[in-house]
Protein backbone atom coordinates (compact mmCIF):
# COMPACT_ATOMS: atom_id res chain seq x y z
CA UNK A 1 0.00 0.00 0.00
CA UNK A 2 1.23 3.44 -0.95
CA UNK A 3 2.85 5.51 2.01
CA UNK A 4 2.91 8.83 1.18
CA UNK A 5 4.53 10.25 4.19
CA UNK A 6 8.18 9.37 5.07
CA UNK A 7 8.03 7.50 8.40
CA UNK A 8 9.41 9.45 11.45
CA UNK A 9 12.76 8.43 11.80
CA UNK A 10 12.98 9.28 7.90
CA UNK A 11 11.63 13.17 8.52
CA UNK A 12 14.61 15.76 7.77
CA UNK A 13 15.88 18.18 10.44
CA UNK A 14 17.87 21.68 9.64
CA UNK A 15 21.28 21.30 9.27
CA UNK A 16 24.64 22.88 9.55
CA UNK A 17 25.92 25.77 7.30
CA UNK A 18 28.74 25.91 5.81
CA UNK A 19 29.79 29.84 4.54
CA UNK A 20 32.03 30.67 1.40
CA UNK A 21 35.35 31.41 1.80
CA UNK A 22 36.63 34.88 2.03
CA UNK A 23 36.45 37.48 -0.98
CA UNK A 24 34.40 34.30 -3.04
CA UNK A 25 32.35 35.78 -5.93
CA UNK A 26 30.64 33.66 -7.87
CA UNK A 27 29.00 31.94 -4.42
CA UNK A 28 26.20 28.87 -5.17
CA UNK A 29 24.95 26.85 -2.71
CA UNK A 30 24.59 23.01 -2.39
CA UNK A 31 21.84 21.72 -0.29
CA UNK A 32 22.63 18.06 0.68
CA UNK A 33 20.99 15.75 2.54
CA UNK A 34 23.36 14.34 5.97
CA UNK A 35 22.47 10.92 7.88
CA UNK A 36 24.63 9.51 10.02
CA UNK A 37 23.62 6.02 10.94
CA UNK A 38 25.54 6.16 14.48
CA UNK A 39 24.30 9.48 15.29
CA UNK A 40 20.35 8.27 16.68
CA UNK A 41 19.25 11.49 14.93
CA UNK A 42 16.76 12.51 12.35
CA UNK A 43 18.49 13.35 8.62
CA UNK A 44 19.35 16.77 8.19
CA UNK A 45 19.91 19.33 4.73
CA UNK A 46 23.49 21.05 5.40
CA UNK A 47 24.26 23.98 3.36
CA UNK A 48 27.44 24.47 1.41
CA UNK A 49 28.42 28.38 -0.16
CA UNK A 50 30.85 26.79 -2.76
CA UNK A 51 32.65 29.57 -4.88
CA UNK A 52 32.72 27.87 -8.50
CA UNK A 53 35.60 30.32 -9.87
CA UNK A 54 37.49 27.99 -7.56
CA UNK A 55 35.32 24.35 -8.62
CA UNK A 56 34.95 22.22 -11.85
CA UNK A 57 31.71 22.47 -13.57
CA UNK A 58 30.17 19.29 -12.80
CA UNK A 59 27.99 18.76 -9.83
CA UNK A 60 30.04 15.91 -9.06
CA UNK A 61 33.17 18.45 -8.90
CA UNK A 62 31.58 20.43 -6.36
CA UNK A 63 30.55 17.35 -3.96
CA UNK A 64 34.15 16.26 -4.20
CA UNK A 65 35.28 19.57 -3.71
CA UNK A 66 32.59 19.65 -0.15
CA UNK A 67 34.35 16.55 0.98
CA UNK A 68 38.36 16.97 0.28
CA UNK A 69 37.72 21.45 1.57
CA UNK A 70 35.04 21.72 3.55
CA UNK A 71 33.81 18.47 5.78
CA UNK A 72 34.97 15.19 4.79
CA UNK A 73 32.21 13.14 6.37
CA UNK A 74 30.69 13.69 3.52
CA UNK A 75 29.29 9.94 2.48
CA UNK A 76 28.73 9.50 -1.69
CA UNK A 77 29.24 6.99 -4.34
CA UNK A 78 31.49 7.95 -7.23
CA UNK A 79 33.78 6.71 -9.47
CA UNK A 80 34.33 7.08 -13.00
CA UNK A 81 33.69 11.02 -13.21
CA UNK A 82 32.37 10.49 -17.18
CA UNK A 83 29.06 8.82 -17.04
CA UNK A 84 29.91 5.25 -17.30
CA UNK A 85 30.06 3.48 -13.98
CA UNK A 86 26.71 5.00 -12.76
CA UNK A 87 28.01 5.21 -9.18
CA UNK A 88 26.79 8.85 -8.49
CA UNK A 89 23.29 8.60 -9.57
CA UNK A 90 21.63 11.23 -7.20
CA UNK A 91 18.50 13.35 -7.30
CA UNK A 92 19.86 16.53 -8.18
CA UNK A 93 17.60 19.66 -8.55
CA UNK A 94 14.04 17.51 -8.41
CA UNK A 95 15.33 14.81 -11.23
CA UNK A 96 17.97 11.73 -11.08
CA UNK A 97 20.75 12.05 -12.46
CA UNK A 98 24.55 11.64 -12.45
CA UNK A 99 26.13 14.30 -10.60
CA UNK A 100 29.53 13.72 -13.08
CA UNK A 101 27.63 14.26 -16.61
CA UNK A 102 24.91 17.10 -15.15
CA UNK A 103 26.69 20.85 -15.28
CA UNK A 104 26.57 23.42 -11.78
CA UNK A 105 25.51 25.88 -14.58
CA UNK A 106 22.26 23.89 -15.87
CA UNK A 107 20.51 24.23 -12.27
CA UNK A 108 19.07 27.39 -11.46
CA UNK A 109 19.21 29.14 -7.84
CA UNK A 110 20.58 26.12 -4.88
CA UNK A 111 21.42 22.80 -5.80
CA UNK A 112 19.67 20.56 -4.07
CA UNK A 113 21.01 16.98 -3.27
CA UNK A 114 19.63 13.86 -2.29
CA UNK A 115 20.15 10.22 -2.56
CA UNK A 116 17.86 8.47 -5.10
CA UNK A 117 14.43 8.18 -4.14
CA UNK A 118 12.69 6.19 -2.13
CA UNK A 119 15.28 4.10 -0.92
CA UNK A 120 16.64 2.93 2.73
CA UNK A 121 19.62 5.15 2.76
CA UNK A 122 22.47 3.62 4.47
CA UNK A 123 25.24 7.10 5.00
CA UNK A 124 24.27 10.64 3.49
CA UNK A 125 24.42 10.37 -0.08
CA UNK A 126 24.44 6.19 -0.03
CA UNK A 127 21.19 4.21 -0.83
CA UNK A 128 21.16 0.62 -0.25
CA UNK A 129 21.00 -0.92 -4.05
CA UNK A 130 20.61 -4.87 -2.26
CA UNK A 131 17.22 -5.53 -3.37
CA UNK A 132 17.68 -3.46 -6.58
CA UNK A 133 20.72 -5.89 -7.35
CA UNK A 134 18.96 -8.97 -6.23
CA UNK A 135 15.99 -7.83 -8.80
CA UNK A 136 18.24 -7.63 -11.07
CA UNK A 137 19.86 -10.94 -10.57
CA UNK A 138 16.09 -12.72 -10.36
CA UNK A 139 16.15 -11.93 -13.90
CA UNK A 140 19.24 -14.38 -14.77
CA UNK A 141 20.99 -11.69 -17.36
CA UNK A 142 22.97 -13.95 -19.12
CA UNK A 143 22.67 -15.70 -22.26
CA UNK A 144 20.65 -19.00 -21.71
CA UNK A 145 20.49 -21.60 -24.44
CA UNK A 146 20.20 -25.31 -25.05
CA UNK A 147 22.05 -25.72 -28.28
CA UNK A 148 25.76 -26.46 -27.74
CA UNK A 149 27.93 -24.23 -28.83
CA UNK A 150 29.47 -24.05 -31.72
CA UNK A 151 33.11 -25.97 -30.92
CA UNK A 152 35.67 -23.59 -33.22
CA UNK A 153 33.73 -20.01 -32.52
CA UNK A 154 31.37 -18.13 -30.56
CA UNK A 155 27.95 -17.74 -31.16
CA UNK A 156 27.41 -15.24 -33.63
CA UNK A 157 24.94 -12.70 -35.04
CA UNK A 158 23.91 -10.96 -37.88
CA UNK A 159 24.50 -7.61 -37.68
CA UNK A 160 20.69 -6.55 -37.74
CA UNK A 161 19.87 -8.81 -35.03
CA UNK A 162 23.12 -6.88 -33.11
CA UNK A 163 20.79 -4.04 -33.80
CA UNK A 164 17.86 -4.52 -32.03
CA UNK A 165 19.80 -4.63 -28.80
CA UNK A 166 21.11 -1.00 -29.24
CA UNK A 167 19.56 1.25 -27.04
CA UNK A 168 19.25 -1.69 -24.33
CA UNK A 169 23.08 -2.26 -23.59
CA UNK A 170 23.92 1.00 -22.73
CA UNK A 171 22.16 0.81 -19.34
CA UNK A 172 24.75 1.72 -16.70
CA UNK A 173 22.42 0.44 -13.97
CA UNK A 174 22.63 3.42 -11.88
CA UNK A 175 19.04 2.82 -11.01
CA UNK A 176 18.08 6.75 -11.72
CA UNK A 177 14.65 5.52 -13.36
CA UNK A 178 13.81 2.74 -10.89
CA UNK A 179 13.91 5.61 -8.35
CA UNK A 180 12.07 8.15 -10.15
CA UNK A 181 8.86 5.36 -10.79
CA UNK A 182 5.67 6.47 -8.04
CA UNK A 183 5.04 2.55 -9.09
CA UNK A 184 8.05 1.14 -8.08
CA UNK A 185 8.52 3.17 -5.10
CA UNK A 186 4.97 1.94 -3.75
CA UNK A 187 5.37 -1.28 -4.91
CA UNK A 188 9.06 -2.03 -5.33
CA UNK A 189 9.10 -4.82 -3.13
CA UNK A 190 7.26 -7.15 -5.95
CA UNK A 191 7.49 -4.92 -9.20
CA UNK A 192 10.93 -4.86 -11.39
CA UNK A 193 10.97 -1.47 -12.20
CA UNK A 194 12.06 -0.06 -15.18
CA UNK A 195 15.76 -0.46 -14.71
CA UNK A 196 15.79 -3.90 -14.61
CA UNK A 197 12.81 -5.24 -17.08
CA UNK A 198 14.75 -2.90 -19.87
CA UNK A 199 17.42 -5.41 -19.32
CA UNK A 200 15.02 -8.45 -19.11
CA UNK A 201 14.17 -7.23 -22.43
CA UNK A 202 17.96 -7.06 -23.41
CA UNK A 203 17.57 -10.50 -23.42
CA UNK A 204 14.30 -11.16 -24.71
CA UNK A 205 15.25 -9.14 -27.67
CA UNK A 206 18.51 -11.04 -28.00
CA UNK A 207 19.03 -13.05 -31.28
CA UNK A 208 20.92 -15.81 -29.53
CA UNK A 209 19.51 -16.16 -26.18
CA UNK A 210 16.61 -19.54 -26.13
CA UNK A 211 14.90 -18.80 -23.10
CA UNK A 212 12.88 -16.21 -24.42
CA UNK A 213 9.71 -18.63 -23.12
CA UNK A 214 11.03 -19.41 -19.51
CA UNK A 215 11.73 -15.57 -19.16
CA UNK A 216 8.55 -14.54 -20.30
CA UNK A 217 6.79 -16.99 -18.10
CA UNK A 218 9.32 -15.26 -15.23
CA UNK A 219 7.67 -12.16 -15.99
CA UNK A 220 3.78 -12.88 -16.40
CA UNK A 221 2.46 -11.37 -12.78
CA UNK A 222 0.56 -8.99 -11.88
CA UNK A 223 3.28 -7.01 -9.93
CA UNK A 224 6.62 -8.13 -11.65
CA UNK A 225 6.07 -6.40 -15.29
CA UNK A 226 2.41 -5.41 -14.81
CA UNK A 227 2.84 -2.09 -12.34
CA UNK A 228 4.01 -0.79 -15.20
CA UNK A 229 1.12 2.23 -15.75
CA UNK A 230 3.65 3.72 -18.43
CA UNK A 231 4.04 7.20 -16.45
CA UNK A 232 7.29 7.24 -18.40
CA UNK A 233 9.27 9.35 -15.18
CA UNK A 234 11.90 6.53 -16.04
CA UNK A 235 12.66 7.90 -19.43
CA UNK A 236 12.09 11.52 -18.96
CA UNK A 237 15.62 11.05 -16.49
CA UNK A 238 17.84 8.32 -17.42
CA UNK A 239 21.19 10.36 -17.74
CA UNK A 240 22.44 7.62 -20.86
CA UNK A 241 19.00 9.00 -22.89
CA UNK A 242 17.69 5.18 -23.24
CA UNK A 243 13.46 4.50 -22.96
CA UNK A 244 12.73 1.77 -19.93
CA UNK A 245 8.98 2.48 -20.39
CA UNK A 246 9.29 1.56 -24.33
CA UNK A 247 11.27 -1.42 -23.59
CA UNK A 248 8.33 -2.26 -20.83
CA UNK A 249 5.87 -1.75 -23.62
CA UNK A 250 7.44 -4.00 -26.02
CA UNK A 251 7.75 -6.58 -23.36
CA UNK A 252 3.97 -6.72 -22.73
CA UNK A 253 3.77 -6.82 -26.87
CA UNK A 254 5.85 -9.99 -26.37
CA UNK A 255 3.01 -11.44 -23.61
CA UNK A 256 0.35 -10.50 -26.05
CA UNK A 257 1.90 -12.11 -29.87
CA UNK A 258 2.91 -15.55 -27.76
CA UNK A 259 -0.86 -15.73 -27.00
CA UNK A 260 -1.49 -15.22 -30.30
CA UNK A 261 -3.47 -11.50 -29.50
CA UNK B 1 25.27 -3.52 11.49
CA UNK B 2 22.13 -2.56 12.58
CA UNK B 3 20.25 -1.47 9.43
CA UNK B 4 16.47 -1.65 10.72
CA UNK B 5 16.85 2.16 11.66
CA UNK B 6 17.74 3.10 8.10
CA UNK B 7 15.61 6.06 7.19
CA UNK B 8 13.57 6.27 3.91
CA UNK B 9 15.15 8.29 1.46
CA UNK B 10 12.40 11.56 0.87
CA UNK B 11 10.90 11.13 -2.84
CA UNK B 12 7.25 12.84 -3.26
CA UNK B 13 8.58 15.36 -1.24
CA UNK B 14 11.65 15.88 -3.36
CA UNK B 15 11.01 14.91 -6.61
CA UNK B 16 9.56 17.68 -9.15
CA UNK B 17 6.68 17.09 -10.61
CA UNK B 18 7.23 15.51 -14.32
CA UNK B 19 4.36 16.11 -17.10
CA UNK B 20 4.41 12.48 -17.42
CA UNK B 21 3.71 11.92 -13.82
CA UNK B 22 1.01 14.78 -13.35
CA UNK B 23 -1.27 13.58 -16.19
CA UNK B 24 -0.94 10.11 -14.72
CA UNK B 25 -2.06 10.88 -11.15
CA UNK B 26 -4.53 13.38 -12.85
CA UNK B 27 -5.80 10.31 -15.02
CA UNK B 28 -6.47 8.31 -11.47
CA UNK B 29 -8.08 11.32 -10.13
CA UNK B 30 -10.26 12.36 -13.00
CA UNK B 31 -11.24 8.64 -13.19
CA UNK B 32 -12.69 9.13 -9.05
CA UNK B 33 -14.26 12.25 -9.85
CA UNK B 34 -16.02 10.75 -12.90
CA UNK B 35 -17.17 7.51 -10.85
CA UNK B 36 -18.64 9.87 -8.10
CA UNK B 37 -20.19 12.25 -10.73
CA UNK B 38 -21.85 9.78 -11.99
CA UNK B 39 -23.92 8.84 -8.70
CA UNK B 40 -25.07 12.77 -9.21
CA UNK B 41 -26.11 11.88 -13.16
CA UNK B 42 -27.76 8.58 -12.11
CA UNK B 43 -29.85 10.73 -9.33
CA UNK B 44 -31.03 12.69 -11.99
CA UNK B 45 -32.18 10.53 -14.35
CA UNK B 46 -34.05 8.75 -11.79
CA UNK B 47 -35.90 11.70 -10.79
CA UNK B 48 -36.70 12.10 -14.21
CA UNK B 49 -38.18 8.42 -13.63
CA UNK B 50 -39.96 9.29 -10.24
CA UNK B 51 -41.72 12.13 -12.01
CA UNK B 52 -41.76 16.00 -12.52
CA UNK B 53 -41.84 17.14 -9.36
CA UNK B 54 -38.48 15.22 -8.33
CA UNK B 55 -36.95 16.15 -11.41
CA UNK B 56 -37.47 19.85 -10.72
CA UNK B 57 -35.80 18.98 -7.57
CA UNK B 58 -32.96 17.90 -8.38
CA UNK B 59 -32.33 19.63 -11.39
CA UNK B 60 -32.86 22.81 -9.41
CA UNK B 61 -30.12 22.24 -7.08
CA UNK B 62 -27.81 21.28 -10.00
CA UNK B 63 -28.54 24.84 -11.46
CA UNK B 64 -27.04 26.33 -8.34
CA UNK B 65 -23.54 27.95 -8.93
CA UNK B 66 -22.45 25.29 -6.93
CA UNK B 67 -24.23 22.41 -8.83
CA UNK B 68 -22.82 23.57 -12.07
CA UNK B 69 -19.55 24.20 -10.79
CA UNK B 70 -19.80 20.20 -10.39
CA UNK B 71 -21.32 19.78 -13.42
CA UNK B 72 -18.19 21.75 -15.14
CA UNK B 73 -15.33 20.07 -13.33
CA UNK B 74 -17.37 16.55 -14.17
CA UNK B 75 -17.29 17.60 -17.76
CA UNK B 76 -13.82 18.30 -18.16
CA UNK B 77 -12.73 15.15 -15.79
CA UNK B 78 -14.76 12.99 -18.17
CA UNK B 79 -13.23 14.66 -21.40
CA UNK B 80 -9.62 14.29 -19.67
CA UNK B 81 -10.25 10.52 -18.87
CA UNK B 82 -11.17 9.85 -22.16
CA UNK B 83 -8.62 11.61 -24.29
CA UNK B 84 -5.99 10.91 -21.99
CA UNK B 85 -7.02 7.06 -22.32
CA UNK B 86 -7.38 7.06 -26.17
CA UNK B 87 -3.53 7.86 -25.34
CA UNK B 88 -2.99 5.38 -22.94
CA UNK B 89 -4.39 2.60 -25.57
CA UNK B 90 -1.60 4.20 -28.10
CA UNK B 91 0.54 3.73 -25.89
CA UNK B 92 -0.34 -0.05 -25.57
CA UNK B 93 -0.50 -0.34 -28.86
CA UNK B 94 3.56 0.62 -29.11
CA UNK B 95 2.62 3.96 -30.22
CA UNK B 96 4.27 7.31 -28.90
CA UNK B 97 6.01 5.77 -26.42
CA UNK B 98 9.62 8.51 -27.23
CA UNK B 99 9.95 10.81 -24.97
CA UNK B 100 8.85 13.69 -27.92
CA UNK B 101 5.56 11.42 -28.44
CA UNK B 102 4.86 11.27 -25.01
CA UNK B 103 5.03 14.98 -24.38
CA UNK B 104 3.49 16.47 -27.32
CA UNK B 105 0.44 13.72 -27.14
CA UNK B 106 0.25 14.81 -23.40
CA UNK B 107 -0.24 18.81 -24.22
CA UNK B 108 -2.77 17.89 -27.49
CA UNK B 109 -4.77 16.11 -24.36
CA UNK B 110 -4.65 18.72 -22.28
CA UNK B 111 -5.44 21.61 -25.00
CA UNK B 112 -7.86 19.42 -26.50
CA UNK B 113 -9.63 19.06 -23.21
CA UNK B 114 -9.93 22.53 -22.47
CA UNK B 115 -11.46 23.27 -26.40
CA UNK B 116 -13.61 20.50 -25.67
CA UNK B 117 -14.51 21.88 -22.14
CA UNK B 118 -15.53 25.04 -23.64
CA UNK B 119 -17.02 23.77 -26.98
CA UNK B 120 -19.38 21.94 -24.72
CA UNK B 121 -20.38 24.69 -22.12
CA UNK B 122 -20.86 27.22 -24.99
CA UNK B 123 -23.15 24.87 -26.25
CA UNK B 124 -25.20 24.62 -23.06
CA UNK B 125 -24.92 28.19 -22.09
Amino acid sequence: MAEFRLPKNSRISKGRHFPAPEGAKNVKTFRIYRWEPDSGENPRIDSFDIDLDDCGPMVLDAVIKIKNEVDPTLTFRRSCREGICGSCAFNIDGTNTLACTKGIDEISGDVRIYPLPHMPVVKDLVPDLTHFYAQYASIRPWLRTQSPAPPDKERLQSPEDRKHIDGLYECILCACCSTACPSYWWSGERYLGPAILLQAYRWLVDSRDEATGERLDDLEDPFRLYRCHTIMNCTKTCPKGLNPAKAIAEIKKMMLARRGL
Amino acid sequence: MVTDNRPLSPHLQVYRPQLTSTMSIAHRLTGVLISLGMVVIIAWVVALAAGPEAYATVTAWLGTPVGLIALFLWTAALLYHLLNGIRHLLWDAGWLLELKGAYASGWTVLVLTVVLTVIVWGGLL
